[in-house]
């Protein structure tokens, strides 16, 4: 059995560097003051998928969508043995929200009828981690987040996530979607005969129109998030509570932290 | 973490100076392959060569390196079936070199190689030896791969090569044997052909570096009657039952190569090439691929250890400044970066006179009896003779520098140099080996002398820096005019002075080689130094083989006479 994955990946400025220039006057990214990166969960995201083909065929497919600038990282992902790549890009994509972006990335998708999709967990720019399973909601697929393993039992995908505290089995129906950390596993080297082959290739870039989006549900017009101001917090301990080892006292401080939402 | 290629641009520098041009032209046959993946120029050739360096300069540093103090303390394993389990280091390092198609840098684009020369071959091994000396030795056994590309039969060639480059396969070069070390004529193995005609090994092989790999290329005496080097072939054996890993040595250092002993039990062969020629062609041919590898890893060793060393010294305060301020710790600092430059200069340059060697051969036989034939001829041969020359003292000089730059490096951290929590202790370990495997540094002069005696380091200047050099050097032609004074001095001489002057004459002419490339790449300020302190010492060592002062010789059991027991 061979899988068809997609993955979607995203070209995002190197948070690790910022300096003083990295923000413009008026509030937005000065992205010729920050290197542009493949977003790290990605890297992980697409080794997943590139694990699948190598462990049981098939092909994988790599999406992303932005600038044509970020045709880099599509040349990045041939050079791993990414089969076929496309770049979304399209004035009416620009200022996109987690939801607009979603539902542009679920119609590239959707066209290439994956059995897998392959997403990071999220993008160190946004730090949102809800494209993934928006574009799952948008296709009618499972979405798996926090993927660590992935194999096969008849036909359903056998799955260990992380959840924090330990690991979850899942089987899982296909076709699904898969958020990844770099608990995964690092991406595999650039291999040097690929390089050769594709350092000069242009990726197919593909318009909202080619994949029939609506244009209402696209860029500024089909994103409903707007941010209001951005600040830094910085988190301070302010004093502390003692309380008799006693379970009464026990109990009335988780009462009290569950009231207050800090935990639960 | 850091890339061994974007953080050290004296690679980049080194290549570009030495120019690859005709290298890359020589190799892609002028352009004209089909497969996709060839450059179809030189420029784009050579954009390649910097990719792919690009690329190992990831792995090394950023993967590899932070696996090396591991690597070290827990080494290879042998279980009790014989077989080996590598440690996790190395066993992570092969594989994603194998994907990144770094296990067939020389091997032709249908195998699945890069096809890509021998310079950057050593650029790499320079890299991976900075990141784990270990490693180069199982990284540079692509040459077993080099060799059957080159000398098997197209059916042998085509079952080994492509599975070498995937890193499905892994092999060895298994020549030494208890009483076979530097004397490789001495060689006992027995290989046999049944009355169907096929072969078979038997014998004992020790010291054999991945012995426990798939493709064994073996060293053995075909010829029963005969008692020297031209009685031995090369067979490949597949490591089977018939194969034992009998055990593990243990090692001072570069634990990360597993050091196999080896025996062969009738064990099914197949013949490379012609019967005869496995020493006096074949293996000759392999071991002056490994002496350029361990030139190349001498480099990265002296690398590595002069990196920690500089770092170390900025940081250490004694006497409440750091001790870089110390004229006594500069010099050993600057002594060790200019002794690194250098060896770094000969290696990649002694790798491109392969490459043009090899290229020239090539084109030579598709040329002949064309007006082109003679001319090509005569490169090649020129080439030729500069590679048994320079090989050895490439060899030579790279592996002494890393004894020199890793003791260095030691006496910089003082006590914490001794210690395991730094690495230059590791440094110091690894380097000891490259002066003994592939011929010991004794051994290289030994081969390297007779193009020094037959005046061929003009010709090589002159190969590097052009015709009428000697007008802008006066240091190096009055060095020169030294060095060829000296060698009319011996020529005089009997065999022993011959021998034990030898040493002397090729520290000269490695001397004023290296200062032509060093001209040649454009360091100043490392240039001046290494004038400044070398030049005086190579006219010492000469003035003391023309004192004729032979003792060593002479009077050797009045000096060194045998302890007696009381």
């Amino acid at each position: 059995m061979s899988y068809t994955s997609v993955v979607c990946i995203k070209q995002v400025p190197d948070t690790a560097k910022v300096t003083g220039k990295a923000m413009k006057e008026d509030g937005t990214i000065n992205r010729a003051a920050l290197p542009a990166i493949f977003n790290p969960e990605d890297t992980n995201a697409l080794e997943a998928a590139l694990s699948v083909k190598e462990r049981f065929g098939g092909k994988v497919i790599a999406i992303t969508m932005g600038l044509p600038a970020a045709q880099a990282i599509l040349r990045e992902a041939l050079y791993r043995g990414v089969d076929e790549v496309y770049l979304v890009t399209d004035r009416k994509a620009a200022g996109s929200d987690t939801l607009a972006t979603s539902y542009i990335l679920s119609k590239a998708v959707e066209r290439f009828s994956p059995d897998l999709v392959f997403c990071g967990r999220q993008a160190i720019d946004g730090d949102t981690a809800q494209t993934g399973p928006q574009i799952a909601e948008k296709l009618g697929m499972p979405a798996v987040t926090y993927l660590e393993s992935i194999d096969f039992k008849d036909g359903r995908a056998l799955v260990q996530r992380d959840i924090g505290t330990g690991v979850e089995t899942d089987l899982v129906e296909l076709p699904a979607l898969f958020t990844v950390t770099e608990k995964f596993g690092e991406l595999r080297p650039a291999d040097v005969r690929l390089v050769m082959k594709y350092k000069n290739y242009e990726p197919n870039t593909l318009s909202c129109d080619d994949i029939a989006c609506d244009a209402s549900r696209c860029g500024f017009a089909g994103s409903p998030t707007s941010v209001n101001k951005i600040e830094s917090v910085v988190l301070a301990g302010k004093g502390f509570k003692s309380i008799e080892p006693k379970i009464d006292a026990i109990e009335a401080l988780v009462k009290e932290l569950r009231d207050e939402h800090t935990i639960g | 973490m850091s890339n061994f290629y974007r953080d050290n641009p004296e690679i980049k520098k080194t290549i570009e100076a030495l120019d690859l041009t005709e290298v890359a032209s020589l190799l892609e046959d002028g352009f004209t392959s089909e497969s996709d993946i060839a450059p179809r120029s030189a420029e784009e050739a050579l954009d390649n060569y910097f990719r792919a360096l690009d690329i190992a300069g990831d792995i090394t540093g950023n993967r590899i390196a932070p696996t090396a103090e591991e690597t070290d303390r827990v080494g290879n394993i042998l279980n009790e079936d014989g077989t080996v389990t590598y440690t996790p280091g190395i066993a992570l390092a092969m594989k994603l070199f194998a994907q990144a198609g770094l296990l067939g840098i020389q091997i032709p684009h249908r195998f699945g190689g890069l096809n890509m020369p021998c310079t950057v071959m050593s650029a790499v091994n320079d890299m991976v030896s900075r990141a784990d000396a270990s490693l180069m030795n199982m990284v540079g056994l692509q040459g077993i791969a080099d060799t059957i590309n080159m000398f098997a039969d197209e059916d042998i060639k085509k079952e080994y090569v492509p599975k070498l480059v995937s890193g499905e396969y892994s092999g060895a070069m298994v020549l030494t044997e208890p009483d076979a070390g530097s004397d490789l004529q001495s060689v006992k193995t027995i290989g046999y052909q049944d009355e169907n005609g096929n072969w078979y090994v038997n014998g004992v092989k020790r010291f054999i570096t991945n012995g426990c790999g798939e493709v064994l290329l073996v060293l053995a005496r075909t010829e029963p009657d005969s008692s020297d080097g031209r009685g031995l072939s090369c067979l490949l054996v597949q490591n089977g039952p018939q194969v034992k890993v009998r055990r593990l040595e243990h090692k001072l250092g570069i634990n990360g190569s597993p050091t196999c002993e080896l025996v062969f039990d009738n064990a099914p062969a197949k013949l490379i090439g012609q019967r005869k020629r496995g020493l006096i062609t074949y293996v000759m041919a392999l071991m002056n691929g490994a002496r350029v590898g361990i030139a190349a890893q001498g480099t990265g060793i002296g690398e590595a250890a002069y990196r920690a060393a500089r770092e170390y010294a900025a940081s250490r305060k004694q006497f409440g400044v750091t001790i870089d301020n110390f004229p006594a710790i500069r010099e050993l600092l600057v002594d060790m970066a200019v002794d690194v430059q250098a060896s770094r200069a000969l290696a990649y340059y002694c790798s491109k006179c392969v490459d043009m060697e090899n290229g020239l051969t090539q084109k030579f036989e598709k040329v002949k009896g064309t007006p082109e034939a003679p001319s090509v001829r005569e490169r090649m041969k020129k080439y030729a003779a500069f590679n048994k020359m320079i090989t050895p003292m490439a060899k030579y000089f790279g592996s002494e520098m890393s004894m020199r730059v890793s003791s260095a490096a030691v006496s910089v951290l003082g006590g914490s140099g001794y210690m395991k929590d730094y690495p230059v202790e590791r440094y110091y370990r690894d380097a000891r080996i490259t002066t003994i495997y592939e011929g010991t540094s004794q051994l290289q002069v030994v081969a390297a002398i007779a193009g020094v005696m037959g005046q061929m380091t003009a010709d090589v200047i002159e190969d590097i820096l052009g015709a009428g050099w000697s007008d802008h050097h006066p240091r190096m032609k009055a060095l020169l005019a030294d060095l060829d004074e000296t060698i009319q001095f011996v020529k005089t001489k009997d065999k022993q002075y011959h021998d034990l002057s030898a040493r002397r004459l090729v520290d000269a002419a490695v001397t004023l080689i290296i200062t032509a490339l060093l001209v040649k790449i454009d360091v100043k300020p490392k240039l001046e130094h290494w004038l400044h302190t070398r030049f005086p010492q190579a006219h010492a060592g000469l003035l003391i083989v023309r004192g004729g002062h032979d003792d060593a010789v002479a009077k050797f059991e009045e000096i060194a006479p045998m302890p007696v027991e009381e």
